[in-house]
């Protein structure tokens, strides 16, 4: 191998295409398809009475009107609960199009099929519904008290409920010479991506019938199997391509979606491509949200702020439906743990529904909420204890020489909580250096001088990633000597294409601009999970480098017997293959392709030299030997034996402006261990974008429903996506200790960034306030009121802290 | 998010557009930089059956400046406006809003004399013009007539205009001799509309006396709300004048509402502290207009 690949800031392959409008997204598509449009529910609860559509028949250019009496078989039912689990008591998925009742603003009533998306509009607007409307359920308290009800039949609103425990936490706490208890809220918010949902169908009749269907989504075979049984087809009649996705950050691993069935099923009623793009009011109504939590923490800890029992009692708000099951609080209540070692840990979830938009992962998925709970209880220890809040943090940190370590409890995935590499004392160190901990109060005292407010805040998190089943990579040599690479997972933007051609480079040994990537098309891959869980570099690229590996054990071979020379002693620079030490004895990769598939026919000059009587053959075995397939090609799957878990620390530096209560951050700083580095570049890309959506978490966004259920900031005029004026430059440094699970050594980054960002900045408007944030998002409108709040005594101080002397000499 | 169907023209004389905007009653609507009207359009909240697109229509696009103020064509855009140096010169105040409007995209297509007809009380363009008692020139079947700023806004998106009028140009007189300016605000974020805006006016005489000052409200009120606030600061020099006695006549007489983004009470507080802020930018600005470059001058003539 040449130079190493592997490691290398390579710029992203494909940025020219993506940023000079060279991109193909959904829209991009089937500019000749019918469109789609739907009718949506504009109330949070209500039942149908009835749906007038006479008015909309009028309406030139339309083609159909479905509602759900026209359905039958398996799309009469209710779409699947994809993951299903035992602590689920009530588990209600939607209808493709309502059956009855609706159970949030936005919800598919009816759905238009016209000429285009401007007809279709205009016929939506013309069809009359007539609701009886029903109480609504907004907030994890009203749908704990149960005295209104979201689902027809349930007693009350609890979908699942759960405790694990390890140990005894309750007698841990009772015996702890210091206890405190806290109550720890993050509200709901989205993924918001800047492509919204969409899907295009087209319908083949020929033979049988075939879907070809386009989504934009995060799992191509997922969606093909759930539209297959919908459809009632074959998995070999659909093939899902997944063009270029405009970012998904979780949303859109959600499969099949009312419309993901509704547009397919139509294309085959109607013989007719159709396509439907999501706008921007109805992905905000319709699509799916995450992280409204509240989280009441019971702490005992010791005198040097070690914890000895943890009770933590998790409200969780999954809205109407439960499709994706109960992943976000499983997740939040096993990663609220962190790089930490409790004594004992108890936590136990209800997952409730409302009448609002359903909750699904989205970056980060449950985590800043349990980093959240778990980062600002460390801080209360230690002000409790009047310690340095790092210092409380290093008396907790599992150790190096712990790993592996088994937290005793049951991750995501069903397999062991067990974190398999990390080193936490000095991540510790490394955030505190890098944002100056120990200068902090000198800095302090120099603002204060100037009438000026800082404050300093920082929080960790472990994050488990690349969880299975499995992912699989096929590697090919063409007889032109390019190498085509397949993975099933698709990309949202990360820079997949990259990555991946990186591995495949580096292993294969061929230039980057030889290697073209496909991700996302059943066509290429048919066995594949999907991009979620930060899992493409762990699963897709362990696949990929074991796939090449394969591959160029069958080069070697190949090229040995041609070369007569010993397959040891053969290596691959620059797409040639070659004898180490005399490199005129060689072939082009390119060749050996042509020699690994024997032929009876040459179609051109190169084809000819492995036709059956253009050299010495061996008359004692057959042309392609036993045990051999024709061509050069290698697969390989990669199933993880569980998660690899990643790690960081964020420390975060505001102001905050004594007058009108505006937040501004003045540093950002990120420490990152995601094992073996594929890519720096692509690395510290992902920690900026997930940055960006924590300040976003932190200090702008929110999805505001009223009383009613209505969605009040429905659109970017009130929802407060930060500008890029709003997000602070980041610092980063980045740790790596190799992951033993997987053959890069790599652990997941896709969602890090995101993850501590509120818990640390919390931390930091705090300090610089004097008195405790205990709920997030906080606008300047909210730091006021608690100023009054806390100038009328109802809001507790923090105690003034005292300035740090380093960690570096004790750990 | 599509628009429901309408009938386009697109005139290309005055004329012909205020003919054809009568003949659609209450049907027609204006389109200028479009900023405003079509995202309403595509969500369905204005549909409006005839569109008169004015942006082909002579002669509107230019800023005209002469000693007494500026004048704004029709078609002349937000960042033509900011840019134009002589008019930041002959009325600052216009650049110190221009900059608060948006984000340069928008600014690029939206129009300023859109922007005061469109009259959201949180717009910053609506307020200059109430500030500086400033005048729009309205074209109607009946002929031209010129509106007063301070009836031309009526209520929120509501103007003194009548159906079937086009505006075909605002005119902001330059302040007195010895006035600064300046337009403070505080947003969400960058470019937002904000939660509370104030624009100042300071006027100073040759003692360095303060001889008139007034504020004007956005976002805190259903109109651009300009405030006197001679009872408070006239006489004193800026640096002893007591803001916050301005600060309680502003607290009298805003009427903020509480919004998803910002309590009432928080905006009443900002408008407070931004009154204060605002007035003492423009003492500043004042100061150092009265100061100017030689020892005779009154500013801004003598500086051109
Ligand atoms: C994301 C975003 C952020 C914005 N932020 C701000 C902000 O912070 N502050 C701010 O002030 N504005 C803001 N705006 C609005 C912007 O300033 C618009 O340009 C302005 O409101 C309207 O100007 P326009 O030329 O685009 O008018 P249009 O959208 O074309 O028209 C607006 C209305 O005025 C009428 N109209 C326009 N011109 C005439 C005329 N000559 N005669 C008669 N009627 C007319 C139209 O019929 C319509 O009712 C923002 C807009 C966007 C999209």
């Amino acid at each position: 191998m040449s130079t190493r690949l592997l490691g290398a800031p390579v710029q992203r392959t494909e940025d020219r295409r993506l940023t000079t409008g060279g991109g193909s997204f959904l829209d991009d598509l089937g500019s000749d398809a019918c469109a789609a449009a739907f009718v949506r529910s504009p109330h949070a609860h209500a039942r149908i009475r009835d749906i007038d559509v006479m008015d909309a028949l009028d309406v030139d250019g339309l083609i159909a009107v479905y509602t759900y009496d026209d359905l039958t078989g398996p799309m009469a039912e209710p779409l699947p609960l994809l993951i299903p689990h035992p602590s689920i008591i009530d588990g209600r998925t939607p209808y493709a199009l309502a059956r009855e009742y609706v159970h949030h603003v936005g919800e598919p009533v009816a759905m238009v099929v016209a000429r285009d998306r401007y007809a279709a509009e205009d016929a939506v607007e013309r069809i009359r519904v007539d609701y009886e409307i029903l109480d609504a359920v907004v907030g994890v308290e009203k749908a704990m008290q149960a005295d209104r009800i979201v689902h027809e039949g349930m007693a009350d609103n609890v979908a699942a409920h759960l405790v694990q425990e390890v140990g005894d936490a309750p007698a841990a706490i009772g015996a702890a010479p210091n206890t405190l208890e806290l109550d720890l809220e993050i509200e709901r918010s989205a993924s918001i991506p800047m492509e919204g949902r969409g899907v295009y169908a087209r319908w083949d009749s020929a033979r049988g019938g075939g879907l070809r269907l386009y989504s934009s989504t995060q799992t191509a075979t997922g969606v093909r199997a759930a539209v297959a049984a919908k459809l009632e087809l074959q998995l070999g009649q659909v093939e899902v391509v997944v063009p270029d996705v405009g970012g998904g950050f979780g949303l859109k691993i959600v499969h099949p979606w009312p419309e993901e069935v509704m547009v397919p099923w139509a294309a085959r009623q109607l013989d007719r491509e159709i396509k439907w793009t999501e706008d921007r009011r109805e992905h905000f109504v319709a699509s799916a949200h995450e992280r409204g939590q509240q989280q009441r923490v019971r702490v005992g800890f010791d005198d040097g702020g070690r914890i000895l029992g943890l009770d933590v009692q998790i409200l969780h708000d999954n809205g109407a439906y439960l499709p994706y099951g109960v992943i976000v609080p499983i997740v939040t209540s096993t990663q609220l743990l962190g790089p930490y070692k409790p004594g004992a840990y108890r936590v136990e979830f209800h997952s409730l529904y409302t009448t609002t938009a359903i909750v699904t992962p989205y970056r980060g998925a449950g985590r800043p909420q349990g980093v959240f709970a778990m980062e600002r209880t460390m801080d209360a220890i230690a002000d409790h204890l009047g310690k340095d809040r790092v210092d409380v943090r290093a008396a907790n940190v599992i150790k190096p020489d712990e790993m592996p370590y088994d937290q005793g409890m049951l991750f995501q995935d069903g397999r062991p909580l067990i974190y398999d590499s990390g080193d936490y004392p000095k991540m510790l160190r490394m955030i505190t250096d890098l944002v100056g901990w120990d200068d902090f109060e000198e800095y302090r005292e120099q603002a204060r001088a100037q009438g000026r407010r800082v404050g300093i805040g920082l929080a960790c998190y472990v994050e488990g990633t690349g969880p299975g089943p499995y992912e699989g990579g096929h590697v090919q040599v063409e007889t032109s000597g390019k190498v085509r690479v397949a993975t099933g997972l698709t990309s949202q933007g990360q820079g997949h294409e990259t990555a991946l051609a990186q591995v495949v480079a580096d292993k294969l040994g061929v230039p980057m601009s030889d290697i073209e990537v496909t991700t996302g098309d059943t066509r290429r891959m048919g066995y594949s999970v999907g991009t979620f869980a930060s899992r493409g570099a762990v699963t897709s690229g362990s696949a990929v480098a074991m796939a090449t590996v394969r591959l160029r054990d069958k080069v070697l071979k190949i090229a040995a017997d041609a070369l007569e020379a010993d397959p040891g002693d053969l290596e691959i620079i620059d797409g040639r293959v070659q004898v180490k030490g005399s490199p005129a004895q060689g072939m082009e990769l390119g060749t050996v392709a042509v020699l690994s598939n024997p032929l009876r026919y040459a179609f051109d000059a190169a084809s000819a030299a492995a036709t059956q009587f253009s050299g010495a053959a061996d008359y004692d075995r057959p042309p392609v030997p036993e045990d051999e397939a024709p061509g050069l090609e290698g697969t390989d799957f990669y199933s993880p034996l569980r998660c690899t878990f990643a790690s960081g620390a964020h420390a975060v530096i505001v102001e905050t402006d004594p007058a009108t209560a505006e937040v501004r951050i003045l540093r950002y700083c990120v420490v990152h261990d995601c094992g073996n580095l594929i890519n720096p570049t692509l690395v510290e890309g992902q920690v900026h974008g997930g940055v960006a959506q924590g300040v976003a978490g932190a200090l702008y966004e929110r999805m505001a429903y009223d009383e009613g259920g209505q969605l009040l900031n429905a659109s970017f005029m009130d929802f407060l996506m930060p500008y890029a004026s709003e997000v602070p430059r980041i610092e980063i440094d980045h740790l790596e200790t190799p992951s033993p699970l997987n053959p890069l050594g790599v652990k997941g980054a896709g969602e890090a960034g995101v993850i501590p960002a509120s818990a640390a900045i919390a931390a930091a408007v705090e300090d610089a306030e004097g008195f405790r944030i205990d709920q997030m998002p906080i606008s300047p409108s909210e730091l006021f009121h608690l100023r009054r709040r806390h100038a009328r005594g109802e809001i507790a101080s923090v105690p003034r802290r005292p300035a740090h002397r380093s960690l570096t000499k004790e750990n | 998010m599509k628009p429901s169907a309408f009938t386009y023209h697109a005139p290309t004389s005055l004329d012909d557009a205020v003919r054809v905007l009568a003949e659609a009653g209450p049907d027609g609507k204006v389109l200028a930089g479009g900023q405003s009207l079509i995202p309403m359009m595509n969500m369905r909240l204005a549909a409006p059956a005839v569109l008169v697109d004015i942006n082909r229509l002579p002669g509107l696009d230019t800023v005209r400046v002469d000693t007494g103020g500026v004048r704004v064509g029709a078609l002349v855009r937000h960042t033509d406006l900011e840019d134009d140096a002589q008019a930041a010169r002959t009325v600052p105040l216009l650049r110190q809003g221009l900059r608060l409007v948006a984000h340069p995209v928008i600014r690029n297509r939206g129009t300023t004399v859109g922007s005061i007809v469109h009259a959201d009380p949180s717009a910053e363009m609506p307020a200059v013009l109430a500030l500086l008692g400033g005048s729009m020139e309205v074209r109607g079947p009946s002929g031209t007539r010129s509106v007063g700023a301070a009836d031309f806004f009526t209520g929120p998106l509501e103007t003194g205009m009548a159906e079937g009028e086009i505006a075909v140009s605002a005119y902001f007189p330059r302040p007195a001799p010895g006035s600064g300016t300046a337009f403070v605000e505080i947003a969400r974020r960058s470019g937002d509309y904000a939660m509370c805006g104030v624009a100042a006016v300071v006027t100073l005489d040759a003692d360095l006396r303060i001889t008139a000052a007034r504020c004007c409200y956005i976002s805190v009120a259903p109109v651009p709300l300009v405030v006197d606030m001679a009872e408070a600061v006239v006489g004193a020099v800026p640096a002893s004048a007591d803001l916050s006695a301005a600060a309680d006549l502003a607290a009298d007489r805003i009427e903020p509402e509480d919004d998803i983004h910002a309590s009432a009470d928080y905006r009443a507080h900002l408008a407070r502290v931004l009154t204060e802020r605002a007035l003492a930018e423009a003492a500043e600005a004042a100061l150092r207009e009265t100061a100017g470059p030689g020892p005779h001058t009154t500013g801004i003539g003598a500086m051109r």
